[in-house]
């Protein structure tokens, strides 16, 4: 029978543009949920640095550039963003594919930050909240991960169930922010 | 009228607007009250319950008088207090609680009947007939009395949500809060400012006064220049801070500047949450009245407020104003008003000592007795040593004092301190964690006083921080004497008014004492004085004073009324921003939402999922008809159904085999690898939790599905046992409920529509009953289970969820040319029905296993969650309500969910219960209506009749209790 087509989470959605502000989906390749076993962070850290050139990200953090991210995922769980998942992490850690269960989106844009805060409860200042951090956390009553990953660049996953809802959401509240800014909206 | 040459409004910006039906002009800068005494229009309002004629009282946020509405239609707005509200270009505002005009009021004739009305009034009178509150009584006394309409529309404002977040909170910026901003900003911490007002400045706006040798104004605008100048300062105003809760989070409401509302997408307003390290209150203080008989007639206004639309607006809200006052600001008022060239008919100061040199008429220890006039002020009577005389007047500025803002200060259960001296409430000390008061919210009365309290708290808290104290001196600010004299009340014939937005009067409060409501917050209740809108901002401190003097006791000793927020109104809609139509839960789509649309099946809503009821077919308009012929489909050959929102949980590690066995009812550590099982899984109190099959995809890896309702429920339950029940066991968890697609494929021709597709084919020696495997389908690695909820031979099959959209395409184009198609959740109910397999209709949380017999699969051999309680005797009594079929056997074959079941001949009362209905459907397999319940001893009185009542519906049907599997019991059909 004929190869099954894919489609992406946010398919016919995006990008959406408002003003400066631009949001876009982003298919990041292989995600892997790593979970390592008891006592096995450091070994873990140590055969994603030779496999993947990322270290275990530390609460709250990234580790890794755009080819090859660990995101902090939670309670001892990151998420490996890039590559297939090397065989040699099995060893330490439970290995499970999250490529799909999650929608990736881009916020870009000189008000990003602000846009969030109509989405999201979290200090996202500069100074607490840095290039390079990332949170699990309520994204417009939707539980997911906002990581910053520019000044002005911040990613934010929910569930793939949800693409729609966080569209819409983010939508709006660009068209918020956008309208107080600028007259000829 | 306006004061030429005065004001900062913007003479060259004239804007029109509608009041009642009028037009006006006004200027940009004013606000409707401004604008409508430039216009002389002095009555705005009706009173409360009087219907008496009543003026603009004060120039801010805590006006009890004039409260309009604005808009019209949808965007209708009441209870908007015209000082607050910005002028803009068209402008619509309506008075309220008149009928059918503001001066033509029918219902004024209250105001004859006040002797009838007074405190109490409601619950003495409106007792009997009992009916009668409902039906006659609270209908017409909310049609007389009352406050503005909603238009019954849906309401069409945009508000938003946001959050915030700072180092520093300064609340007010007056000259405190200016200061204190200032100082916290130069020490370095991150301070948002927030300001209720449009603009900067607070009291400075209205006052006549220096800065460091600067107008006010002027040394206002500097300060604000720099202020925005520094990155790490956010000043927002139009936001009224309303609310203090627990760590540091304030809530605010913020107003958008009436030309950015009304842009496209722009909101309204916006509902702040801002977290805060440190807070300085410079909320500033409220000038209160004296209580004299008909002190309420429109042109009666508060001094303070007259100073403000004299030098803030340019209007001068009388010809011919009287000055009365008890203390030193009433004769600031009289300056003011004569340097701006308005007449000042006499300055009455309550003080026997007080002197003047301003050249006026002075009355030192007289007391304003009474006033008149009919819609308006005419003329007041003052009484004095030598007795009474009449001056007349159209404006009336009156200061009984000051009332430090302490509100803010108070939200989180303190109460103020009463200060003799100053005559005030002050703010309790610590009352806030992290917060400071500054200036006139502490009882600093002096613009030099409130800006070095501003300087001194801004860089207290700063410094609180760890910043370092920043290198700044107070400005000189105007030094003021305040030297109040006591005086709350001038006795005398006629109604003296104490709560002008309740109507409530020094005669009410007294009668409330003499009720023996002596209690501040009993003597509230029973007068409603403090409530509404201005939640008695202006009255509070006033009417205590009357009850102390009542009841004999000191101020002090009286205290205050309980604080809450939120300080000004906040509409619910602003609460509530965000939370309208699909805005108020995320939806969740399977991946063949669009498919499903496509086919014109309505969705169902199961927790936050979509999923779809039926696919009706060309014919069929009734949802049964679709149903009927689905199960039939399944059962005769194939159908296909979304089954992706059932929770699926990945559970991995050395230690994962011996988990299931903790968490389950029933072992498996036993279970091959390539086989899955069906689980119960109990809760610590013994009753069911979940159900569902799990999957041993590897020796250390199983695959659990759960129910879709408890999927969250049980990944938290997880979650507890390995963290805490078990934090010594190697196990991971991980929800794989979003990666993965999965379709049932249920039917006699299910085998055959998969072996159409799959890249390898299956038989029954490969791929019995409840075996699992990795598959191979549309070039794409995916999983298959051969599990059944429809007691047909079925399969469940996975891929990642991009794929998820093609294959449910493919298996139902399959399935089709099978004379198969796709089913809805109908159909999966009355297949799952007709089989007795449960969902949360009956596992609701009060059953147990053996409720379910299932008792058998209570695993003797091990421990396991919920094992203790299960096993007690009164968890497996035979006298429970235990889990049996029923079917229809009378004339009436109506069986409802959620009827209660009764013997036969029993009387349908609740003494009587002997169980309830869980589920019921038409079974068109069996041609009968079919249904699961719990009834008493339910497995003992198969072949009973009972009687099946639901009083709610008014149903009542005879049934037999038959086994609960009533189609293929013996399951030859899903081994296939």
């Amino acid at each position: 029978m004929a190869e099954f087509k894919a489609q992406t989470p946010c398919a016919g959605l995006l990008p959406v543009t408002v003003g400066d502000l631009r949001l876009t989906e982003v298919v990041p390749g292989r995600m892997t949920s790593l979970a390592p076993y008891r006592g096995r962070v450091a070994a873990l850290s140590e055969v994603m640095q030779a496999a993947h050139g990322v270290a275990w990200p530390e609460p709250g953090r990234i580790t890794g550039q755009a080819a090859a991210r660990a995101l902090w995922f939670g309670r001892e769980m990151a998420l490996l963003i890039g590559p297939d998942s090397d065989e040699s992490l099995a060893a330490h850690a439970a290995l499970t594919d999250q490529t799909d269960a999650w929608a990736v989106v881009h916020l870009e844009g000189r008000q990003a930050a602000e846009v969030l805060a109509r989405l999201c409860p979290l200090d996202l200042r500069e100074a607490v909240f840095a290039p390079g951090h990332t949170a699990r956390t309520d994204v417009a009553h939707m539980a997911g991960s906002v990581s910053r990953l520019g000044p002005q660049t911040w990613q934010i996953m929910v569930f793939r169930s949800m693409a729609t809802t966080l569209v819409h959401e983010v939508e709006i509240a660009m068209a918020r922010v956008a309208a107080r800014q600028n007259s000829l909206m | 009228m306006r004061i030429e040459g005065k004001g900062l409004i913007d003479r060259t910006r004239p804007v029109s607007f509608h009041f009642d039906g009028h037009s006006y002009k006004g200027f940009a800068g004013d606000t409707l009250a401004s604008a409508l005494l430039a216009n002389g229009v002095r009555m705005v309002a009706r009173s409360f319950k009087y219907h008496r004629p009543r003026g603009v009282m004060t120039a801010g946020s805590e006006e009890p008088n004039a409260l309009v509405t604005v808009g019209r239609g949808a965007a209708q707005e009441p209870n908007l207090r015209a000082t607050t509200v910005e002028m803009h270009e068209g402008l619509w505002a309506q008075s309220q609680n008149r009928w059918p005009t503001l001066g033509l009021d029918l219902l004024a004739v209250n105001d004859l009947a006040a002797p009838f009305l007074g405190a109490g009034f409601y619950y003495k009178t409106f007792m009997w007939p009992r009916a009668f509150w409902e039906r006659v009584y609270e209908p017409l006394i909310r049609r007389a009395a009352g406050l503005g309409a909603l238009s019954g529309e849906a309401a069409e404002d945009r508000y938003e949500r946001a959050y915030a977040h700072c180092d520093v909170l300064v609340i007010g910026a007056g000259p405190a809060g200016l200061m204190a901003a200032r100082a916290a900003a130069e020490a370095g911490a991150d301070v948002i400012l927030a300001e209720e007002d449009t603009r900067l400045g607070g009291r400075l706006l209205a006052e006549s006064e220096e800065v460091d040798g600067l107008a006010g104004v002027d040394w206002v605008d500097e300060i604000a220049a720099e202020l925005a100048a520094m990155p790490n300062v956010r000043i927002m105003t139009r936001m009224a801070v309303t609310g203090v809760y627990d760590g540091g989070t304030y809530g605010a409401l913020e107003r958008l500047a009436p030309g950015v509302a009304q842009r496209p997408h722009a909101p309204k307003g916006c509902f702040w949450r801002i977290v805060a390290r440190r807070a300085v209150l410079a909320a500033g203080a409220l000038e209160r009245a004296i209580a004299f008989p008909n002190n309420d007639r429109p042109g009666v206004m508060m001094a303070g407020a007259v100073r403000a639309y004299a030098n803030r607006w340019g209007v001068a809200p009388g010809q011919s104003t009287v000055v009365f006052g008890n203390n030193d600001s009433a004769h600031r008022t009289v300056a003011d008003l004569q340097a701006a060239g308005v007449h000042v008919a006499a300055l009455i100061d309550a003080r026997p000592y007080a002197r003047s040199d301003l050249d006026v008429p002075f009355y030192p220890g007289a007391q304003v007795c009474g006033t008149s006039g009919r819609r308006g002020l005419e003329a007041v009577t003052l009484a004095t040593a030598r007795g009474e005389d009449r001056i007349a007047a159209d404006c009336l500025a009156i200061s009984g004092g000051w009332n430090p803002t302490v509100h803010l200060a108070c939200h989180m259960g303190a109460r103020p301190t009463w200060d003799a001296a100053r005559q005030a409430f002050l703010p309790p000390e610590n009352a806030v964690p992290g917060m400071r008061v500054a200036g006139a919210a502490a009882g600093a009365f002096s613009t030099r006083a409130c800006l070095e309290s501003g300087l001194v708290a801004g860089a207290a808290v700063a410094v609180d921080l760890g910043f370092r104290a920043p290198d700044l001196a107070a400005p000189r600010g105007a030094e003021a004497s305040y030297d109040i004299f006591p005086l709350w009340q001038v006795p005398g014939k006629g109604r003296a008014w104490l709560d002008f937005q309740n109507d409530v009067t020094v005669k009410d409060v007294v009668q409330a004492a003499a009720e023996n409501f002596r209690s501040v917050e009993h003597m509230k209740r029973y007068t409603t004085q403090g409530m509404a809108p201005d939640q008695g901002k202006n009255s509070n401190v006033a009417a205590l004073a009357v009850l102390a003097d009542a009841t004999g006791q000191g101020i002090a000793e009286t205290g205050t009324t309980t604080f809450r927020p939120p300080y000004v109104p906040v509409p619910i809609a602003a609460l509530g921003a965000g939370g309208k139509g699909k805005g108020f839960a995320p939806e969740r789509r399977t991946t063949s939402h669009a498919e499903s649309i496509a086919r014109g099946a309505p969705m169902i809503e199961a927790g936050l999922w979509y999923r779809p009821s039926y696919f009706p077919q060309k014919g069929e308009s009734h949802w049964r008809q679709s149903c009927d012929r689905e199960v039939a489909m399944v059962r005769g050959s194939v159908g296909i159904c979304d089954v992706s929102t059932l929770g699926k949980i990945d559970v991995q590690g050395p230690d994962a085999a011996r988990f299931l066995d903790f968490v389950y009812t029933n072992m498996f550590s036993t279970l091959k690898v390539g086989r899955v099982r069906y689980g119960l899984m109990l809760r610590e109190d013994g009753h069911v939790m979940d159900d569902g099959t799990c999957a041993r995809m590897g020796e250390t890896h199983f695959v659990m599905t759960t129910t879709t309702a408890a999927a969250g429920q049980v990944m938290r339950h997880l979650e507890f046992v390995s963290q805490v029940l078990r934090p010594e066991w190697d196990v991971r968890i991980v929800s794989v409920t979003e990666q993965w697609a999965q379709f049932a494929v249920a039917g006699p021709q299910a085998r055959a529509v998969l072996n159409g597709m799959l890249e390898a084919p299956i038989d029954d020696a490969a791929f019995p009953y409840m075996a699992c495997g990795e598959v191979r389908i549309g070039g794409v690695a995916a999983r298959l289970f051969r599990i059944s909820f429809s007691g047909e031979h079925a399969y469940e099959i996975a891929v990642p969820a991009r794929y998820g959209a093609a294959l449910f395409g493919a298996l139902v184009k399959h399935a089709e040319e099978m004379g198969g198609g796709a089913y809805g959740l109908e159909a999966l109910n009355v297949l799952r029905i007709e089989k007795g397999f449960i969902t949360h209709a009956e596992i609701h949380g009060r059953v147990t296993a053996f409720d379910i017999g299932m008792q058998g699969m209570m695993s003797a051999k091990k421990d396991f969650i919920g094992k203790a309680a299960a096993t007690r005797p009164g968890l497996m009594d035979p006298e429970r309500e235990r889990m049996v079929g029923l079917k229809p056997v009378g004339a009436v074959k109506e069986l409802l969910a959620g009827a209660h079941i009764f013997d036969e001949h029993a009387e349908a009362v609740s003494d009587n219960d002997q169980g309830y209905v869980t589920s019921a459907c038409f079974s068109p397999t069996l041609g009968h209506v079919t249904g699961i319940g719990f009834l008493r001893r339910g497995p003992e009185r198969m072949g009973e009749r009972v009687r099946v009542v639901d009083h709610l519906r008014k149903s009542e049907t005879v049934c037999e209790v038959t086994p609960l599997v009533v189609f293929d019991p013996e399951g030859g059909r899903l081994r296939g």
